[in-house]
């Protein structure tokens, strides 16, 4: 980069916000999904949203790409840097700006931490319902840009549902603000366009957040089933009933050996481990409960625990959430994949994970989010055994196939990024592409933020579309163009 | 119709009558007739197609020919959002009807754009189901419409809206494509979220053909209640309260008139024992307030408030506003209904949304939402003309369209360059 352009940046944000030296950008390199990595020509850290325009604008009349990056948590390469492109780092905008009770709304900046909302908000009872996984350390920025979910959005939703308005910087510097504190702003929903797009239409600098009042009581509740198959049916019955409930998570045997090696949770030894948490009126819920612990009897669960304090909670809590990283406790080396099946498929879907799993002399482990069918295979293999990689690469796209397939996706929480780009051009047809591409081209004409994420194959802006053609299973008949 | 509108209709009929003929067949074109005309406008003929495919066929064609397209489904809401520049030919979903796929299990719903709310849910029903919302008019409203106008009733409280409810769509775009976007499962952040760009788009970036859905189950047992409050004031105490409170309600709704004390319904949907616990803790709250069982007219309050017995003296608003403005807004309707002497009604549900019913002169209801409008968007609120008499003195359905208008414009301009859709009816023009 010219050393006149870096000036430049240097003057909006200070010596201390451009970082432009090797070793310190190797820390930018890439995000949660570390096997790419690309070095940024520099990083800036702006604190406020005046800077990222100042900033912006540069991007713009150099025709320099940019990318956003939150706490750098994704796991899709969504943080990635481009080739000969700046990463803007949202860390030193981490201020919460308003808390409105009344309201039951939140104002923050986008490096605010996920977590840190519900810290500011607990006093009240009140909480902010995403809670992926890494919720302590991803930042709310991050959140938007990938639209995250996390155990609760079967109930509460995602982070599309808790986002009223945003304040975005467009790729040519411009401000505008989509919805607001208010429902329903007058025009397209622009903020639910936004939100889970990746990065690739700007970036967002303030968001307005919905908080939720705390329910009467949260109850947890484990069981132990034989296999994975039994703990599915005991979900269908459950939905089947009638209820909602706050979050039903299943884990199979390789995932509660991990986690019990990890953190220590004290899981039962099963082959399909179910844990289901219902809130609610405390009368409402002791009812259910008691629906649920039948279920799960007659569905042959051996054993069934029901969390008997706070502090029991958050054990059982900690084993699910921590189930990635206890990975490595059994294996050296391991993909996290996500992708989401009919909940309804998940019986055939996981026989044939398994035994594609055989096939390839490598294992998985199965951890999901089963009252939404999100499926968090863990592909495990040992970097150091030639041909292990590869093996646990293509196994992971053959599950990802397995998910089109049955009619599911290929991303429930962890979006498709630099990852899962050539898998789009399997799930949609190129109309279906284009479209979404001549929506980019409103935002972001020249194609500078976050430009080769999300697209198998990028589009020029003022390209026609072509003919409809219909996707080759559709032509066969196999499948809807879903 | 007058001469020169026949001659006129029967000038596209002919020049055009062979090509749309050929795409839907001779049963499907037909001319329009004033039952057709809306907002002022005669549209000049109506199609309609029998697939998703033949609709989009026919949308290009028509977008080739320079013609303004209206999509119609139940026709319920034609006349929301401002009147159209162009208003050529409607094209009509009433023939995508299918229910498409009914996955009970894993809770969704797959179905053609031109079904109604009603057959929908009935079908749903028949596994305990429903699509959690409660929109005007079912019995004729379409899933496709219902979506364009982004309907929702009092169930947003606790299902969300239709932007949390919709999982997938397959538009057809005027340059004659149909694209998909979203999918068949709950969770799913693969590409962008078109089902909710189209949602509340008036029908102005493509024409939905098909909609997935997230259901719900049906309640297992359900209370409601109303509770009476002596003003505003404390209506909104009363709301906020209940709001902060661990009740679980499915919905909480105020009606407010200049002639009757306000008044609240509260639904609770659950196991008897929940329910029992909740009205406990309902009544402890709502003191010493007056509590009683609700009234089913509770349940068509919304409609009521259409009831245009005289369309011509009689306005409908949607509004928007912070749930903490509660009595402000109240307080601000009742200024301005007096000074332009009018009579009205309002119901606002604790979202926040709300619908105000405005009765007397044309040129005082102009006069009065005028005020009310300038007073809702400097509090960060918007109000949303949906019915005006045709003798008011123009006003803009829509309202501030904010610092996004241009981001909008070119969303536009990116999927219907032509204006071909529904052109000018929607917010800044659009």
């Amino acid at each position: 980069m010219e050393a006149r352009i870096l000036d430049e940046l240097r003057t909006i944000v200070g010596g201390r916000g451009l970082i432009s030296s090797a070793e310190e950008l190797h820390t930018y390199e890439c995000d949660g999904l570390t096997n790419f990595r690309v070095m940024p020509r520099a990083v800036l850290l702006p604190d406020s949203t005046e800077q990222v325009q100042a900033i912006i604008r540069i991007c713009h009349r150099e025709r320099i790409p940019f990318v956003a990056r939150g706490s750098g948590t994704g796991l899709s390469g969504g943080a990635l840097p481009v080739e000969n492109g700046i990463v803007i780092s949202l860390a030193r905008m981490n201020r919460i700006l308003e808390v409105d009770f009344p309201n039951a709304r939140v104002v923050v900046e986008p490096g605010v931490i996920n977590l840190d909302v519900t810290g500011r908000v607990a006093s009240q009872e009140y909480f902010y319902a995403p809670d992926p996984s890494s919720q302590s350390i991803c930042s709310i920025g991050g959140n938007v840009a990938e639209n995250s979910g996390g155990a609760h959005c079967l109930k509460y939703g995602f982070t599309t549902t808790h986002i009223l308005g945003l304040e975005v910087v467009l790729p040519d510097g411009s401000l505008v603000h989509l919805g607001g504190k208010a429902l329903d702003t007058p025009g397209y929903d622009l903020a639910g366009v936004f939100v889970g797009s990746e990065g690739t239409l700007g970036i967002a600098t303030k968001m307005i957040l919905r908080i939720v009042k705390k329910p009467e009581c949260i109850r947890t509740l484990l069981a132990a089933f034989p296999s994975t198959n039994e703990a599915s049916a005991a979900v269908s019955d459950i939905i089947a009933a009638g209820m909602l409930p706050a979050a039903i998570e299943m884990m199979d045997n390789l995932a509660i050996q991990a986690a019990e090696a990890a953190v220590h949770p004290n899981y039962p030894n099963c082959g399909g481990l179910l844990l289901v948490e219902l809130d609610g009126p405390v009368a409402e819920v002791e009812s259910l409960m008691t629906h649920v612990n039948e279920i799960c009897r007659s569905n042959g669960a051996s054993e069934i625990r029901l969390a008997q304090s706070d502090a029991e909670r958050a054990l059982i809590w900690k084993g699910r959430k921590s189930a990635f990283a206890a990975m490595g406790r059994i294996s050296p080396n391991y993909i996290v994949q996500d992708g989401v099946i009919p909940r309804t498929a998940l019986p055939g879907v996981m026989s044939e994970i398994a035994r594609l799993s055989q096939e390839a002399g490598v294992r998985v482990a199965n951890v999901f989010h089963a009252g939404d069918g999100n499926l968090h295979p863990l592909v495990l293999y040992d970097r150091r055994i030639p041909g292990q990689e590869e093996a646990a690469e293509a196994l992971s796209s053959q599950i990802l196939e397995l998910c089109i397939a049955a009619g599911g996706s290929i991303t429930g929480e962890h979006g498709v990024g630099e990852d899962k780009k050539k898998m789009m051009s399997k799930m949609f047809a190129e109309p279906d592409l284009a479209t979404m591409q001549r929506v980019r081209c409103a935002f972001d004409p020249l194609q500078l933020s976050n430009p080769t994420k999300i697209f198998p194959t990028p589009r020029l802006c003022g390209e026609k579309p072509g003919e409809y053609v219909p996707h080759p299973a559709e032509s066969a008949g196999i499948a809807e163009r879903y | 119709m007058d001469a020169a509108t026949k001659s006129e209709a029967s000038g596209l009929h002919s020049a055009l009558r062979y090509k749309f003929i050929a795409l839907v067949g001779n049963e499907n074109v037909h001319p329009a007739t004033a039952a057709d005309a809306f907002a002022g406008a005669q549209p000049r003929l109506v199609i309609e197609p029998g697939t998703e495919t033949e609709l989009a066929e026919v949308l290009r064609f028509s977008n080739e020919a320079g013609l303004a397209v209206i999509p119609r489904g139940g026709g319920t809401k034609l006349g929301w959002g401002n009147a159209p520049a162009r208003a050529d030919l409607i094209l009509s979903t009433a023939r995508l009807t299918e229910i498409i796929e009914h996955a009970w299990a894993d809770l969704t719903v797959s179905v053609e754009a031109g079904c109604t709310i009603q057959r929908l849910q009935e079908t749903l029903a028949q596994h305990g189901q429903r699509l959690a919302l409660d929109p005007l008019w079912p019995e004729k409203a379409t899933i496709g419409g219902v979506l364009s106008t982004n309907d929702s009733g009092a169930l947003r409280l606790r299902f969300g809206a239709l932007r949390d409810l919709i999982i997938g769509a397959t538009i057809a775009l005027p340059h004659g494509t149909l694209a998909s976007s979203g999918g068949k499962v709950v969770k799913n952040v693969a590409g962008y979220d078109l089902p909710k760009l189209v949602t509340g788009a008036l029908g102005t970036l493509g024409v939905i053909t098909r909609a997935v859905f997230r259901l719900h189950p049906l309640p297992l047992n359900s209370r409601s209640f109303s509770v009476s409050v002596p003003s505003a004031e404390e209506m909104q105490r009363f709301v906020l309260a209940v709001q902060d409170s661990k009740l679980a309600h499915v919905f909480l709704q105020s009606h407010f008139s200049n002639d009757a004390a306000p008044v609240s319904d509260i639904l609770f949907e659950g196991t008897e024992e929940g329910l029992t616990a909740q009205e406990a803790q309902l009544r402890k709250l709502a003191a010493p307030a007056n509590v009683s069982q609700a009234a089913t007219s509770s349940w068509s309050a919304r409609e009521e408030l259409w009831s245009l017995s005289d369309p011509g003296t009689t306005a409908v608003a949607k509004i928007s506003i912070l749930p903490g403005d509660l009595a402000r807004t109240i307080g601000g309707v009742e200024h301005a209904a007096q000074m332009h002497q009018l009579r009205w009604r309002t119901l606002v549900y604790a979202t926040g949304l709300g619908w105000i019913r405005l009765e007397g002169k044309p040129v005082a209801l102009r006069g009065a939402l005028q005020l009310l409008r300038v007073e809702m968007e400097s509090h960060g609120g918007s109000l949303v003309a949906l019915h005006r008499p045709e003798k008011m003195p123009a006003f803009d359905a829509w309202g501030t369209a904010g610092d996004s208008l241009s981001l909008m414009k070119a969303v536009k301009q990116q999927l219907d360059s032509k204006n071909t859709l529904n052109p000018g009816r929607f917010v800044g023009g659009i």
